[in-house]
């Protein structure tokens, strides 16, 4: 039986690669965010070059009041069934500007950490119902360590690791897995001009993609992609804070 | 909003700017950046060869992003997608459904929006024409930034200025365009031998109506008695029977096959005149089967199996030139050409002759019924330009062509004289670009767009760049 999947942000550009591997292997698609017409351009690419079966419904994450009747909405479209959700939205703020202004940071945590948290709750209610399950959530690994150029940024994300650390431990007795993604540099619209994309540390989308559609199918618990990103965190946060405080990362 | 500073090129790496890239992934961003920048140009997965898709002072924007597939209709293979989409991805996923390019340049890496700018064409050219034969519909976005549909019957005048229209009537946003049925993924490729320039024309005329595929490799170093002679490759699609048992029941099946990646260290005088005298002989000489049966990978995509070859020839480049010749005077133009490369001693490793069908009414599209050589050429600086430009002068005297995706040195004056519709172009471009948003550098280089004639570039500077490009 074909996997039904609900993807939230999946504008995104990690969320469109992954879209591509989950409809390659049969899964049908509930395509979720706020522009509606991209989102419809998105679907129709998998129903023509998998065959596969993509809707897009329309979510705004920074509408709390939506989450709990938008679930309903994808659990109508999906049967009652929804195997998996990957949420992938997300938004990198300007560090100074969330120093200045009290709108910004808000923002960066609304959208980073409380609507996901607050979409995640009611997925996982009837997750836990149904016996069975996945979500994957998109964190970072700039959650792993605050640093003074994007701590505002890690913060919201490291809150999000640690509720997903919490919401694994919940659902670990219902079979439901929950699967942390900390990916590092991926060249997508969010970080355009920000990196260099033929920096080696630089990953492109589709291998990020790659990485997690393995780990949703061997459900992993906490995944670094690239690989080598959980060597380097490693070592990061490793450095006692009275010698990391003074470092310019 | 920032945006990635990077030293940009065409295929052939010469010339290289430093531009500003940016790459949207949404309608929305790229709007945004077509009005961020005082110039844009889009760009696709720069493989034209010279500095059409780049543009130093205005922002290049990448469409490979946009690639999303949006319609197809399995009874008559038609395709609507974006722009951003590769001919790579279209045989991803139509070839194992039967279905093919209708035609198709010698790399598989090139975009829809690619093509159509360029109205790029294959091996096929002499029966079918090229790309922009197959387009049935283009949306475009302007200047403006309102968005037009044009086809063959609305707005006519538009969609034949964006057929070959190298990206500057605005950016093309999806294209509807047919595919062709394949009856399989092979085909079965004949190999001939000729012994010069007279019996190879010969040969094209001959086979043109039976065979649907055809090119030959001509000898570029070969001189005399020898000049032209070439190897001819002459294919069909193959119908399943014809495939090996094995094969039969997956007729549409590539076989797995390992890319291999040139390297940025790759000694770049590897490809010296001996050497290229070396392998042009080798190829003439090695014996092989009259007749094979090809998968469409190798066939159509040979050097695609080798990533970055163009580094081959090292950080300076190289240019491919690509003269197209009219029926009637084709042969003396290639007489003269030939003879004037064989005198300079630069061979090319690949040089390609190819014949050619009927034209199309593309304002700036290239070939018609006649003949067309593509060679490349290292650039070694100033005397690379000395070189081209008698070959330019030759092309000229028989009311011959550049192609525009590989030209990357002549000049304005050669290039209005080649194409007489050019005004005919520049009228409509005016109407719908009046302020001249959409350029890149070969469109100032060639003045292609008429208000930019005053910050044009001179010739003299254009071969300080090429110099300092070494």
């Amino acid at each position: 039986m074909s996997e039904n999947v609900v993807i939230l942000g999946a504008g995104s550009g990690i969320a469109r690669a992954v879209a591509q591997r989950l409809a390659a292997r049969g899964c049908r698609l509930l395509l979720c965010g706020r522009d509606a017409d991209e989102l419809e351009r998105n679907a129709a690419d998998l129903r023509v070059r998998h065959n596969a079966s993509a809707t897009a419904v329309p979510f705004d994450a920074l509408d709390f009041d939506s989450h709990a009747p938008f679930w309903e909405n994808c659990l109508q479209q999906c049967d009652g069934r929804i195997n998996g959700v990957l949420l992938c939205f997300g938004t990198l703020p300007d560090q100074q500007q969330c120093q200045r202004e009290t709108a910004s940071l808000r923002h960066a945590f609304d959208v980073n950490l409380t609507a996901a948290a607050s979409v995640l709750h009611p997925i996982a209610a009837h997750m836990e119902s149904q016996k069975s399950g996945w979500l994957a959530v998109i964190t970072s690994v700039a959650g792993d360590r605050g640093r003074q150029s994007n701590y505002v940024y890690g913060a919201a994300k490291a809150g999000l690791s640690t509720f997903l650390q919490g919401l694994r431990n919940r659902l670990q007795p219902s079979g439901v897995h929950v699967l942390t993604i900390k990916p590092g540099f991926v060249a997508t619209s969010m970080t355009e001009g920000l990196l260099d994309p033929k920096s080696p540390l630089v990953a492109s989308p589709d291998a990020v993609a790659r990485d997690i559609d393995r780990a949703i199918r061997k459900r992993r618990n906490v995944l670094y992609t690239p690989w080598f990103w959980r060597g380097i965190l490693l070592v990061i946060r490793s450095i006692p804070e009275s010698i990391f405080k003074r470092l310019k990362l | 909003m920032t945006v990635n500073q990077q030293s940009l090129g065409g295929w052939g790496n010469c010339p290289r700017e430093a531009c500003s890239v940016s790459q949207p992934d949404s309608r929305a961003a790229l709007r945004h950046k077509l009005h961020a920048g005082h110039t844009v140009i889009a760009r696709g997965l720069g493989r034209s060869y010279g500095d059409s898709a780049i543009s130093p002072n205005g922002l290049v924007l990448r469409q490979t992003r946009l690639n999303r597939m949006l319609s197809f209709d399995a009874g008559t293979g038609i395709l609507e997608c974006e722009a951003g989409v590769s001919f790579a991805e279209i045989i991803a996923a139509f070839l194992p459904r039967g279905w093919f390019l209708p035609t198709s340049p010698g790399t598989k890496f090139v975009t829809v929006g690619g093509a159509i700018a360029s109205d790029v064409h294959g091996k096929n050219h002499h029966r079918v024409g090229s790309f922009g034969n197959f387009v049935r519909e283009i949306e475009l976005l302007l200047a403006s930034g309102e968005t037009v549909r044009c086809s063959p019957e609305s707005r006519p005048d538009l969609f034949w200025a964006t057929i070959g229209g190298m990206g500057l009537t605005g950016i093309i946003l999806t294209a509807t365009f047919e595919l062709t049925r394949v009856p399989s993924a092979y085909c079965s490729v004949r190999y001939e031998k000729t012994r010069d320039l007279d019996h190879t024309l010969d040969r094209f005329v001959e086979t043109d109506n039976d065979c649907e595929y055809s090119v030959a490799w001509i000898d570029c170093l070969a001189s005399g008695r020898s000049l032209g002679r070439s190897v001819l490759m002459l294919g069909n699609g193959s119908q399943p029977d014809e495939l090996p048992l094995a094969n039969r029941t997956s007729p549409y099946a590539l076989p797995e096959r390992r890319t291999k990646t040139v390297p940025t260290w790759f000694p770049s005088r590897t490809l010296n005149p001996w050497t290229i005298r070396a392998f042009n002989e080798f190829y003439y000489r090695v014996p092989r089967r009259k007749s094979a049966l090809v998968d469409f990978e190798k066939y159509f995509y040979p050097l695609d199996s080798l990533k970055h070859w163009n580094r081959m020839y090292g950080p300076r480049g190289f240019i491919q030139y690509q003269a197209w010749f009219p029926r009637s005077t084709s042969r003396r133009g290639l007489v003269e050409l030939l003879e004037r490369i064989v005198d300079s001693g630069r061979g090319s490793f690949l040089a390609v002759l190819k014949s050619c069908g009927a034209a199309n009414p593309g304002l700036l599209s290239c070939l018609d019924h006649g003949h067309t050589l593509a060679l490349d050429f290292a650039n070694t600086g100033s005397d690379l330009r000395e070189l081209t430009c008698e070959l330019d002068r030759i092309v000229l005297e028989h009311g011959g062509r550049l192609y525009l995706a590989k030209d990357a040195l002549t000049d304005a004056g050669t290039f209005a004289a080649m194409y007489p519709r050019l005004p005919e172009f520049q009228r409509i471009q005016q109407a719908v670009d009046p302020t001249g948003r959409f350029v890149s550098s070969q469109a100032r280089r060639l003045q292609i767009i008429p208000v930019l004639c005053a910050d044009s570039i001179a010739d003299s500077a254009r071969s300080e760049r090429l110099v300092a490009a070494g």
